[in-house]
């Protein structure tokens, strides 16, 4: 196996995209990802795409070719692969290419991912989005993606001591964190007050608890380590790429509460890069509620069951804090679309590792990222150092 | 959701039939053909459930899909069945009656329907016990 290193990364604006279409956002943070990386189309040996569900969302399956094609790539024949594990597609379409490249197959390799949502109205896309559960037995009776992970909120604040202001501070400070990133959707600060005024979408989850509609696309460039040199000074090193399967149904967890696909993954890539929880300097975790940022900083192992509500409370998770989570706004501010955020999470990495976050920069030398498929069917660690 | 799709499945919706392994006696709702634990040694059997359960979390949808929306808000729960298995249902109460630990069982109800003119949807749902 070989070491893989990240050599460039880009990421469009993430948002709501009417005038531009699903080629074009992908084209955009392509474009970007090769520009940062100094590398020209023809060297590119193979594409991994994370979408969750073109088909539905646009109408156009076949993503691989679609956007071979359209990055100018289909005459030279490059392989183009579509990774699909719903909310976690872009995670594990970098682990994909990790792998690729690891394993010696191929050199230089784009990770990308893109997703379109605002083309279909809100209803629609709330079934959309319910298919990352289990459409024959959640879906079915009814269940909606916010209103499983209010089912985890209820469970865990009946058996933990989570308040619901404690709940809100997570939006509270993802929106502190967006409203200094240029890219995000939300750029505007938020107090306890705005998420508990906001209308009630599943009991006890907020209009202000979830992570929004979002277009947006994302990319990085990924080579072996020993030839990261020829194209960059600042190679960042992926020193752990992890995944992880639980039950596709919420209700066939052994706990509700506790994401065991998420607790296998972070303790495989902490075993797999040697490292401890004090060495990380920074998270990105996959708050599509604010209720999973609470589950993931515990099941990750940053703080006991049932502890995280007061360490975001008490400002630990914070840009100045202990352990920063979600420097980017995260799902939350930064906003969703799904089968991009696993690669925007790389991208926020990369550029706080090389010192280029801006108002958001915190002093980081290595860093995870957690990306969850559904309600945590597919959970994707990655542990990325400068 | 498909015509076909939905009938599939009917006599699980109807009756709250699912299975269970007779290698190692667990209970599988909804349905399931290889046990987890046994896999293909494990020998699967069809078992009606008593449809009685106690409530492990829920929640109340405000913001449905288009097929539920003309039903919120509605109470949606994780039930687990007397016999050891879970189920996503709705329970057929008022958003101030549900709570955690309550005890339920299973009635037939309308579901949901395919539009104005397209398919009604029956299956289970849950009521509370007195
Ligand atoms: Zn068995």
């Amino acid at each position: 196996m070989r070491d893989v290193a990240v050599i460039g990364v880009g990421c469009t604006e993430f948002g709501e995209h009417w005038g531009t279409s699903f080629r074009d956002l992908f084209v955009k943070a392509g474009a970007l990802a090769l520009e940062d990386a100094g590398v020209t189309g023809e060297k590119i040996d193979a594409l991994y795409v994370g979408n969750m569900s073109a088909g539905r969302f646009v109408e156009q399956e076949h993503i691989g070719a679609l956007i071979a094609d359209y990055a100018g790539l289909a005459t030279n024949h490059v392989p183009s692969t579509r990774v699909e594990a719903a909310c976690a597609s872009g995670g594990l379409a970098f682990r994909q290419a990790v792998i690729a490249v690891a394993s010696g197959m191929e050199d230089i390799v784009v990770a990308a991912g893109v997703e379109k949502m605002t083309d279909v109205g809100t209803g629609a896309s709330v079934d959309m989005l319910a298919s990352a559960a289990d459409r024959e037995w959640e879906g079915f009776a009814g269940a909606t993606f916010p209103g499983l992970y209010a089912m985890i909120a209820n469970d865990y604040m009946h058996r933990y001591p989570l308040t619901r202001e404690q709940l809100a501070q997570v939006a509270v400070k993802n929106h502190e964190n967006g409203a200094r990133n240029p890219i995000a959707q939300f750029q505007n600060r938020i107090t306890v007050d705005t998420v508990l005024n906001s209308s009630l979408v599943a009991d006890p989850l907020r209009l202000f608890d979830c992570s929004p509609i979002t277009d947006g696309a994302a990319a990085v460039v990924v080579v072996p380590l020993d030839r990261a040199r020829e194209f960059t000074d600042s190679p960042v090193r992926v020193l752990a790429s992890a995944q992880a399967s639980d039950t596709i149904a919420l209700h066939d967890r052994r706990d509700i509460s506790t994401m065991d696909a998420t607790v296998a993954a972070g303790k495989r890539a902490f075993a797999q890069s040697g490292l401890a929880h004090k060495d990380i300097d920074m998270v990105e975790v996959h708050d599509c509620f604010t209720i999973a940022e609470i589950c993931a900083i515990e099941d990750l192992g940053f703080c006991k069951k049932g502890e995280a509500g007061k360490l975001t409370a008490d400002g630990v998770t914070a840009l100045n804090g202990d352990i920063p989570v979600n420097t980017s706004g995260g799902l939350k501010a930064c906003g969703h679309p799904v089968g991009a955020t696993g690669i925007k999470q790389i991208y926020e990495i990369v550029s706080q590792l090389r010192g280029e976050a801006g108002a958001r920069q915190v002093d980081a030398e290595i860093g995870m990222a957690h990306n969850v498929g559904g309600t945590g069917a597919t959970v994707v660690v990655h542990i990325l150092g400068a | 959701m498909s015509v076909s799709r939905f009938w599939r499945k009917i006599p699980q919706r109807y009756n709250l039939v699912g299975t269970q392994c007779t290698t190692c006696g667990r209970y599988f709702f909804p349905p399931r053909s290889l046990c987890p634990d046994c896999r293909r040694s494990g020998k699967i059997v069809d078992h009606k459930f008593t449809g009685e359960g106690t409530v492990v979390t829920y929640t109340v949808i405000r913001s449905a899909s288009d097929q539920f929306e003309h039903t919120t808000p509605y109470v949606l729960a994780v039930v687990e069945l007397d016999e050891g298995p879970r189920l996503t249902t709705q329970v057929a109460c008022t958003p101030e009656e549900a709570k955690i630990g309550m005890r339920v069982k299973s009635v037939f109800r309308r579901v949901a329907a395919d539009g104005e003119s397209g398919t009604i949807h029956y299956g289970t749902k849950f009521v509370p016990v007195e």
